[in-house]
């Protein structure tokens, strides 16, 4: 093991266990409340189950709001919406809350660009059978779609490792902000590269296990 | 069994409304196999479509098994339906659930207990001779063999109807006449009334008593007839190789 690792091996664990709430948190969020609204969206749209202008429109320009946003700016912007549900709008778990805003409106996305891709088909035949919406919903469109939403929370949860690392400005912590105040602002160019080469074996093993399951529950 | 009363259904098509259904008025009756023919964009899909309310029509009445889905709850519609079983050109099988799981999507709708569905859904591809196949997923299967599945799925729950768009339009005659005789044997021996849409004059000939003509939306008119026997099409490559050289030489003369 490295000398300047074994140094700062506290500091290291620290910054790992911090992105890893950050991360986490925003996949609980994702699939909380991005899941729904993915699947709101793909029904409100037109010739679909829930058809509805309205909703649809809503949702959509929420979701392309939140994207549209520089990530830095929506973390500022979410300061007083963060004090309000936190109590603080510093520190690791006030980070989580821009982070888990964006989350949401990425994986919404992705989902309801996962269910577009069941055939029609499949729907019809499902309301042939007298399926209720909610039965169609988890016995025929998430079963159906499943390679694709996990394939879509892989690329998502990916995207918030990177987001995250940019929380050291409201004090969130994290590898990326362990990476940058001690590797970059100290000079310690070593250190900076391991903290590199964590997080790319990080995103290497998140993406390898999302693609692996992926395939192996993919039987079309 | 099925009675249409001045159903009427259009689309709206870019700027203009497209006729889809006109004013059509049918009656099937019980232990009937009923075909429907027509060219493409005639509006056979819809009509039958129309018969479990798969759309709404614009007006008029739908009545199937002494009951007017038209004017049903959302809920009781889809009661309705469990007793009407449909069956489609592309099969619609949930791609990622094993044979067995298709079958037991009707049966889990409604509420069977583990046990009475399991057994059923074994006596359903007892019936289309499928059982070896359980535990394969519909992309290990042909075509025919995909249908059977979906014929097994659309009978788990004993319906008293079956409609069934364009059956074996994606088959070849060989397998085609094999999907045939099932639907002869769900009609013959299950009592199961039938509807059946296709643009293929050699399957409502070899089936059918009754037949729908329908051209631009209208019923154009309904004959009864005496079903024939599907011709297999030869198939050995010697007679194919023959046809085509002889057309040759036809050709050369
Ligand atoms: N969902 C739809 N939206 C718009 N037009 C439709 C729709 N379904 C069918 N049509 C139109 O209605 C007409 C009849 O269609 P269809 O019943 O599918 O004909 P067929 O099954 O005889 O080929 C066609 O012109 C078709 O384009
Ligand atoms: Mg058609």
């Amino acid at each position: 093991m490295p000398e300047i690792i074994l140094k700062y091996q506290a500091e290291i664990w620290q910054s790992i266990g911090e992105t890893f709430v950050m991360v986490g948190i925003s996949i609980i969020a994702a699939l909380l409340i991005g899941l729904p609204i993915g699947t709101l969206l793909y029904l409100c749209r037109k010739g679909q189950l829930l058809e509805n202008r309205a909703l649809y429109s809503s949702l959509n320009v929420f979701v392309n709001i939140v994207r549209s946003f520089p990530f830095l700016l929506l973390v500022v912007f979410l300061i007083p919406f963060t004090r309000f549900i936190v109590g603080t709008a510093i520190g690791t778990m006030a980070a989580t809350i821009p982070l888990s805003i964006m989350a949401i409106a990425y994986y919404s996305r992705l989902v309801e660009q996962a269910l577009l891709e069941v055939p029609r088909g499949i729907i019809e035949s499902a309301v042939s059978m007298g399926a209720s919406v909610p039965e169609i919903i988890f016995k025929f469109l998430f079963l159906e779609a499943r390679s694709g939403l996990i394939l879509g929370l892989t690329t998502s949860t990916i995207s918030f490792i990177s987001y995250s690392t940019v929380m050291g400005i409201v004090g969130g912590g994290g590898v990326g902000d362990f990476a940058i105040r001690y590797g970059y602002q100290r000079f310690e160019t070593e250190l900076m590269i391991y903290m590199i080469i964590i997080m790319i074996f990080l995103v290497q093993t998140i993406q390898f296990t999302g693609t692996t399951i992926a395939k192996k529950l993919d039987k079309r | 069994m099925i009675s249409l009363h001045n159903v009427s259904k259009s689309y709206q098509q870019h700027q203009s409304i497209l006729q889809a259904v006109h004013l059509v008025s049918l009656n099937i009756d019980k232990g009937e196999i009923h075909g429907v023919i027509g060219a493409s964009g005639a509006g056979k899909s819809t009509l039958l479509r129309l018969m479990n309310v798969l759309e709404t029509p614009d007006e008029g009445t739908v009545m199937v098994n002494n009951q007017t889905l038209t004017t049903l709850s959302n809920r009781k519609l889809r009661e309705a339906r469990r007793s009407i079983g449909m069956i489609f050109q592309h099969f619609n099988l949930v791609a990622n659930k094993t044979v067995f799981d298709n079958v037991a999507v009707p049966l889990e709708l409604a509420s069977y207990s583990k046990k009475a569905k399991v057994e059923r859904v074994k006596e359903c591809l007892e019936f289309v001779g499928l059982r070896d196949k359980a535990h394969q997923y519909p992309a290990q299967l042909s075509g025919g063999q995909k249908q059977r599945v979906a014929i097994a799925r659309a009978l788990a729950n004993r319906p008293a109807v079956l409609l069934c768009d364009e059956p074996t339009s994606a088959l070849d005659p060989q397998t085609t006449a094999g999907i045939l005789d099932v639907l002869q044997t769900v009609n013959k021996e299950l009592g199961v009334t039938i509807v059946i849409v296709s643009h293929e004059m050699d399957v409502v000939k070899s089936i059918c008593d009754k037949v729908t003509v329908m051209e631009s939306g209208e019923i154009l008119k309904t004959v009864s007839i005496e079903p024939q026997a599907y011709v297999i099409p030869k198939n050995d490559p010697k007679w194919f190789l023959q046809q085509l050289t002889e057309k040759e030489r036809n050709s050369n003369a």
